[in-house]
């Protein structure tokens, strides 16, 4: 039995431990984009990350000494995901219950599922003058809650597939118990299914606000821009992305900094929400 | 109405001996299968089944792996179709009205015909909500009520004692054992007339099936138990009828011999059903 002991011969080794340096490389190498991206928009923005950023409107092209700011993107942004989220939010979980607990695999629910797949993969702009076509013409200009809107179809499909997702992971065995004793479908989906798969539902909410948060192009062609505060949701509106669009590529240095650090403070609530998604499903799950 | 008094229709095979404790009321039918074939799309998984489920004893259901045993199972309380696309023709009554009856509300047959799952399949939620869970579905007790009725259906299921202390803890976080009596429990809670178990024990170890083959002998005096089991000895054990399925030249279920527990297992009357408890399936 000393073969058991026998070490592995040199060239085995020598394989073994260039294929591990290979893919210890390889991932640093995918991960130096990433990197590089986040230094590049943390050492050129945090230094502009001043308290005037958070209340101030943007100051005028040239002037200098005047407090300049975005607090009216960040409100913009603010509203306008939040209408988004108020119009996908119950539309996708309704859309995306229906297709799992009770369309299944019905003509109507696959047709309705390829709609939706094909409405996911849809580029952001078409989606933007799709909202421009049925919005900012009728009402004769642009407005947040056309930015609102736009928004919304773009976090619909997202919200409908991932919870769909999270709804056929509920073990079927649990449908059945419920039905077993008694319950309708009603109560099974409701106090069974929905109760089950929440984590994982809510985690799609959030990844799909992160996702509208960051939306430029649906943006462009609705809520516009506004160096001005929110006058009501008829109003154009700023938000920090058509902000950055703006700003990154205007000839005035102090526009081009504001740009950096709408940039930090998109990326942090895209990364925050991103956080905040995994900590909920993590502590949901050690809890049942 | 003895087993052996009922007239069998031709090709069936009904009970040739009578209950097994002579002397005693002679039990009464509370569920009736007439003719039941069961489908899968196109596929016959079951053909022509006779047979009568007496109150308040215990049915066994024997046979190989793939003889339609759970499938005919599942057409007793019509969770089969929730499943699939399980088809039936014939007639299954449940103290003389047809369960296949158009504008049957399924809820209510499935509050009078539980079941038990061969795999626990707590809820995750306190133990507490999962023997709530089948009462709140039609009424709102009060919390005394409630807690009364939790604890007597633990109690009926053996795992009070266990659980008294812990009734808000996770159901998912006891014994696969504890939890297969937990789903016990969770049935009783609705009082049904008839508890359906498929291979109850099939995913638990040797005390925990122990515990609930012990359970049964007690069950049996409230609720009419019919179970699926692979392991013969369990079925002699704690069934007093059993049935004998086993699958045709083309592999349809068949119910081969159907009788009182004693007689299937010493002196049956159809040779497959001697061999098959003899160990010489196959």
């Amino acid at each position: 039995m000393s073969d058991l002991y026998a070490p592995l011969p040199p060239s085995k080794k020598l394989f073994n431990a260039a294929m591990s340096v290979t893919a210890f490389a390889l991932s640093a190498l995918a991960l130096i984009p990433l990197l590089a991206m986040l230094w590049a928009i943390l050492s050129k923005g945090v230094p502009h990350l001043t308290a005037d950023v958070f209340t101030q409107l943007p100051a005028p092209a040239g002037m200098k000494d005047v407090p300049s700011g975005f607090a009216n993107a960040i409100i913009g942004t603010g509203v306008m995901v939040a209408i988004a989220a108020g119009l996908s939010l119950p539309l996708g979980i309704l859309t995306a219950i229906y297709l799992s607990e009770f369309g299944k695999n019905s003509t109507f629910a696959s047709g309705v599922r390829m709609l939706v797949t094909i409405l996911s993969a849809a580029p952001s702009i078409v989606v933007g003058v799709f909202a421009y076509g049925v919005f900012v013409l009728p009402l004769k200009g642009f407005s947040a809650l056309a930015g609102g809107f736009a928004l919304s179809v773009i976090m619909l499909p997202i919200v409908t597939l991932a919870t769909e997702e999270s709804l056929k992971l509920v073990p079927n065995a649990q449908r059945l118990a419920s039905a077993a004793l008694g319950a309708g479908y009603g109560r099974t989906t409701l106090r069974i299914v929905l109760a089950r798969a929440f984590p994982g539902i809510l985690t799609s909410s959030l990844l799909a606000i992160a996702r509208a948060a960051g939306e430029t192009a649906p943006l462009i062609f609705t809520a516009l821009f506004s160096q001005n505060w929110l006058e009501g949701l008829l109003g154009p509106s700023a938000s920090l992305s058509v902000l950055i669009y703006n700003y990154a590529s205007s000839p005035f240095v102090d526009q081009n900094n504001l740009a950096w650090a709408a940039a930090v403070m998109l990326v942090g609530i895209v990364v925050f929400t991103n956080l905040l998604a995994r900590w909920v499903t993590r502590n949901r799950q050690t809890t049942r | 109405m003895l087993p052996s008094s009922n007239p069998p229709p031709s090709n069936s095979l009904a009970p040739s001996s009578a209950a097994p404790n002579e002397g005693e009321q002679p039990p009464i039918p509370v569920m009736h299968v007439q003719d039941l074939s069961c489908f899968y799309g196109r596929h016959k998984a079951v053909e022509g089944v006779y047979m009568d489920i007496y109150e308040k004893h215990v049915t066994a259901i024997i046979g190989p792996s793939g003889c339609g045993k759970s499938t005919f199972l599942k057409t007793l309380n019509r969770i089969g179709e929730m499943e699939s696309d399980l088809r039936i023709q014939g007639r299954v009554e449940l103290l003389g009205k047809n369960i296949y009856a158009k504008g049957t509300n399924l809820n209510q047959l499935r509050r009078q015909v539980g079941m038990i799952f061969q795999q626990p399949n707590p809820f995750a939620m306190s133990i507490y909500d999962n023997v709530a869970y089948g009462i709140r579905t039609v009424s709102r007790p009060s919390r005394s009520v409630l807690d009364d009725a939790v604890e007597s259906a633990l109690r009926s299921a053996a795992l009070w004692d266990e659980v008294k202390d812990n009734l808000n803890q996770s159901g998912l976080d006891l014994s696969g054992g504890q939890q297969q009596r937990l789903c016990i429990a969770r049935a009783l809670a609705v009082n049904p007339k008839v508890l359906l178990m498929d291979e109850p024990c099939s995913a638990l170890d040797p005390i925990a099936t122990m515990k609930i083959e012990a359970l049964l002998h007690e069950l049996k005096n409230k609720v009419t138990i019919v179970i699926v089991t692979h392991n013969m000895q369990q079925a002699s054990r704690v069934s007093e009828y059993t049935a004998f399925f086993s699958t045709d030249e083309h592999r349809i279920g068949q119910l081969v011999e159907f009788g009182a527990t004693s007689q299937i297992f010493l002196e049956a009357e159809q040779p497959s059903t001697r061999d098959y408890v003899a160990g010489r399936f196959g």
